[in-house]
């Protein structure tokens, strides 16, 4: 325990204490404007043209923040010193060895993938999918004002996303991730020797394929029938859907893909975590 | 009372004296207050009037300009601390530890472009967060969004580069774990999927960003320079860009 608050109290990991605060304060802020906006109906036209001038108005708001946030930061520059440790040995590894904190989701990541997939493939399709969103997200409703009802699964999906797959586990991998990258509960000590046995075993073999050219095929199938669940979804609801008729198809296959992509992720830590399972395809030249 | 006051302040502001030092009063017109927006250079970003709930804290969370305001602080310490760092494995360590212990409020330089550079990565993201939340990429601010997830990823590549200059055991693991994934990067990483034959660690996409096959001297000075001199740049440009479509998709986005 002491040692976990050794590591809570570490000065590059203040922030991470700060995002433990200021997102729940967030959403908490936003969850109480969307639920008056979806009580009390979207604020009219009336309201956005009631203008006011920038000077005096906005520029003293601005002034007054940034005198705050230069407060908190010189409070924060004075108490808290910026870590210097030993100089740089490349012959000595500190275990565990983490990315700065911020990439500590990405890290997480490749306890569930191959780093093809969770250092490469992963945040590219991460910035791809944030770019395309406006793209892809054809509700014109909600725009410029908090609500839920207006738009459910669109932020569903970018909170989940978010809050559970970027800052959770980012405070994992800071804070509950110790030697050998092994999990460790808060009052656990931190034992650089700890022999954790490897159990898993891939998916295939869970369902009894010894044969490596059956595995590679039964993986296939696996994956392909995972990422074809979309397309039929598509095929099935496209006719009685007026919804999936406005998206068009290119819409909804980027779409599909990126949320299937997406959710791969816990779906991949449910079967590590509660099935040992280590790959669900492996073929001669990647293992997803 | 009020009336005497009222005399009083006229009686001063009319003086010889005073109309000697101020050449003009105030006036309180909206004249006066678009032209004190107009023509000031740092202010015309703006436009002279918002609409009222862009005034509103809990509207912006104020994360955009919070995010500019700590990318400022980092460029003005930034420059102040390039005076006494020198980007070589035999002094980059020590040059620090000199600046600490030996350069008047040294520590505090470092600790405030330290801590404004992870502020600026916590309120870039919470400003992603709330601009998803009040759908304000919705058209016409579709690229703006996509300007903004560039920005973000500069914003991370800034903050990673600055990580390995202090040169001790902290930057250089921090670095050489987050470079690593390259390696694996599908046909340009020599230990990726489909790897061609003739790619090796010493011409794959991880030697590109390291300037070797470890994290070493070169690498420093690579990554000085992007973070001091390339990064910032391609960062500033960018911000223009994203201010610019702010007004010209209309302004803060708001209920149309």
């Amino acid at each position: 325990m002491e040692h976990f608050l050794a590591l809570v109290t570490k000065p590059d990991n203040v922030p991470i204490l700060a995002i433990l605060f200021l997102i729940p304060y967030f959403m908490w802020l936003s969850y109480r404007q969307a639920r008056q906006t979806d009580i009390t109906g979207v604020p009219s036209d009336a309201a956005l043209n009631d203008k006011v001038y920038v000077w005096p108005y906005l520029c003293r708001n601005e002034f007054i923040c940034a005198i705050i946030v230069m407060l908190v930061l010189g409070v924060w520059s004075i108490m808290i010193d910026a870590p210097l440790e030993e100089p740089s040995d490349p012959t000595k590894t500190p275990n565990p060895s983490k990315a700065p904190w911020y990439f500590l989701a990405l890290q997480e990541m490749l306890v569930y993938f191959d780093p093809w997939i969770a250092g490469v493939v992963l945040p590219g399709l991460i910035i791809a999918g944030l770019i395309a969103i406006p793209y892809i997200d054809i509700n014109p409703k909600g725009k410029g004002y908090y609500t839920i009802k207006e738009r459910p699964f669109a932020l569903a999906v970018f909170s989940f996303g978010f809050i559970v797959l970027w800052i959770v586990l980012m405070i994992v991998g800071t804070f509950l991730r110790g030697p050998g990258w092994n999990f460790f509960a808060p009052w656990e000590y931190w034992d650089p020797h700890l022999v954790v046995p490897l159990t898993n075993v891939n998916l295939s073999y869970l369902f009894g394929i010894r044969s490596e050219t059956t595995a590679n095929f039964f993986g296939f199938v696996v994956v392909a029938g995972y990422f074809s669940v979309g397309p039929i979804f598509y095929l099935w609801k496209r006719n009685s859907s007026r919804f999936l008729q406005e998206l068009g198809l290119v819409r909804y296959v980027v779409v599909s893909f990126l949320f299937l992509t997406m959710m791969a992720l816990p779906i991949k830590m449910i079967l590590r975590i509660f099935f040992n399972v280590k790959y669900i395809w492996v073929s001669p030249w990647f293992n997803i | 009372m009020n009336e005497e006051r009222k005399g009083l302040k006229e009686k001063i502001t009319n003086s010889d004296i005073w109309r000697s030092i101020f050449r003009h009063g105030y006036e309180d017109t909206g004249r006066r207050y678009t032209l004190q927006i107009l023509q000031n250079v740092w202010l015309h970003l703006h436009p002279p009037r918002v609409s009222r709930h862009a005034l509103n804290f809990r509207f912006t969370w104020c994360m955009g300009g919070i995010t500019f305001l700590m990318f400022l602080v980092t460029a003005v310490t930034g420059v102040l601390l390039m005076f006494y760092y020198r980007p070589t494995a035999e002094y980059a360590f020590r040059d620090v530890q000199y600046l600490e212990f030996d350069i008047p409020f040294g520590m505090l330089l470092r600790n405030m472009h330290r801590w404004a550079a992870h502020g600026m990565v916590i309120s870039v993201m919470l400003h992603m967060f709330r601009v998803f939340l009040t759908g304000s990429y919705k058209k016409p601010r579709e690229f703006n969004w996509a300007v903004g997830v560039i920005l973000l990823l500069v914003t991370f590549f800034l903050s990673f580069t600055g990580y390995l200059l202090p040169w001790d055991q902290l930057a250089f693991w921090a670095v050489t774990v987050g470079t690593n994934m390259a390696r694996a990067t599908p046909v340009l990483g020599h230990e990726g999927p489909f790897a061609p034959q003739d790619i090796t660690q010493s011409n794959d996409v991880r030697f590109a960003l390291l300037a070797g096959t470890i994290v070493g001297p070169s690498t420093l000075l690579r990554f000085y320079i992007l973070h001091c001199v390339a990064v910032p740049l391609l960062a500033s440009v960018l911000m223009a860009l994203h201010f610019w479509r702010v007004r010209k998709d209309g302004g803060i986005s708001g209920p149309l």
